[in-house]
């Protein structure tokens, strides 16, 4: 693993390496040198399989992390590749035509968290929810409990138990 | 309840619009005629509901729903977790069959809707769709928690809390999710139910329609079918 970084570093602006167990690794780059490294890495270097692409909302920092999980079969190893984009504009870089299945990712980030993906296949169509009209429900400023409540009719009577009292108060009773 | 919140608020002025291909619109015929077409009217029939009057003599109807409690057809339609219980159901450790109720694949030839879980409002749509295609008489029966009071899907943004909202709900079973055992006492309860005359969820739909309607569309923004889909 070690080796590769190593190969890569020569030619790409990696950030810090960031081993987390054997055969897995993060690392942060800029958003303009993505392509470049997934494309080495996937030709090169025998990382063929997306494993998947994913986002986190660093809200307070302003800012998404879209996360690309490459995997070398034959090494056994993956790489998770943080891309960090502006919030307020989010917008990626297909890589539909790397890994056709990135497509599909790419809508359902388009629709969770409203990061955009212009150039890939059918990225405005609706992709799980109908006739969402509210923020996309992924970020982090989407109150799903606000909205629920706001939205669908509830019975009443439904309690909530603190886990540790209730236990607390059920199996000691008289509180010794 | 008391975690109730209200610093979020929902964004209600946005309507969903209707789809490019329902809006009603003039077209061109092959032949070069003008026509008015309305998608959503032309292919449905407008017709509501409508309620089915009990039989004039209490014997005769008590015989009708004897009948009817023996005659159970559940559509296959399995919408959350609880779809997973059904299937024992059907084999032979459980064995439904032998009290004469057997699942169907179609709506027109189902009489029981089991709403087996936690519904999205996607899902929603599909199952109200299918409820309104069944034959009347027909009952519609909620699986767990979910259907109840949202079960642990409370606080989701994209599942219905309260099912008797939005279809005529005859009887919940408990439990998430519900054991087939439990399942079973519920077919049970339901047949009593039927018996006594007690199940008249249908009848419920065609008098409260609107009622229904405005609880359906108030969730379904994307309402892309005619109101009554029979
Ligand atoms: S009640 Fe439980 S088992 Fe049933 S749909 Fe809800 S979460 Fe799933």
């Amino acid at each position: 693993m070690r080796d590769i970084h190593a190969r890569l570093k020569q030619r790409h602006h990696l950030g810090q390496f960031e081993r987390q167990r054997p055969g897995l690794a993060f690392f942060t780059v800029p958003r303009e040198y993505l392509r470049g490294l997934l494309l080495d890495l996937r030709d090169k270097e025998g990382f063929s399989h997306l494993v998947l692409l994913t986002a986190v909302d660093w809200m307070e920092e302003g800012l998404f992390q879209l996360t690309y999980m490459l995997n070398n079969r034959a090494e056994d190893v993956t790489f998770g590749i943080r891309v960090m984009l502006d919030r307020d504009e989010a917008e990626g870089d297909s890589i539909h035509d790397l890994w056709p299945t990135a497509e599909t990712y790419q809508r359902e980030l388009k629709e969770m968290f409203g990061i955009n993906f212009p150039g890939s296949p059918r990225i405005d169509d609706e992709f799980i929810l109908e006739g969402w009209t509210d923020l996309p429900p992924y970020r982090r400023d989407f109150d799903s409990l606000a909205y629920s409540q706001q939205t669908y009719a509830e019975r009443p009577g439904r309690v909530t138990h603190d886990p540790r009292e209730h236990m607390k108060q059920k199996l000691y009773p008289d509180g010794v | 309840m008391k975690d109730v919140d209200d610093k979020f608020l929902k964004n209600i002025d946005k309507e969903f619009p209707l789809r490019e291909e329902l809006r009603p619109r003039t077209v061109t015929t092959p032949d070069g005629q003008e026509i008015e077409i309305e998608p959503l009217k032309d292919y449905f029939c407008e017709a509501a509901p409508k309620v089915h009057p009990k039989a004039y003599i209490p014997i005769v109807e008590n015989f009708y729903n004897w009948a009817r409690a023996n005659s159970l057809w559940i559509l296959g339609f399995g919408t959350g977790c609880g779809a997973i219980e059904m299937r024992p159901l059907m084999t032979p450790r459980f064995d439904a069959y032998r009290y004469g109720i057997q699942w169907r694949p179609t709506p027109r030839q189902a009489n029981l809707l089991m709403i087996s879980g936690y519904l999205s409002v996607k899902t929603l749509k599909r199952a109200v769709r299918a409820y309104e295609q069944m034959q009347g008489p027909k009952y519609v029966v909620g699986l767990g928690s979910c259907t109840i009071n949202g079960g642990m899907y409370w606080d989701s943004y994209n599942t219905i809390k309260k099912l008797d909202q939005y279809l005529p709900v005859d009887l919940y079973i408990a439990g998430c999710m519900p054991r087939p055992e439990a399942l079973l006492a519920g077919f049970m309860d339901l047949k009593k139910l039927i018996k006594a005359g007690k199940c008249e969820g249908a009848n419920k739909y065609a008098e409260n329609f609107a009622f229904y309607k405005e609880n359906q569309k108030s969730v379904i923004k994307d309402w892309d079918m005619p109101d009554y889909n029979w």
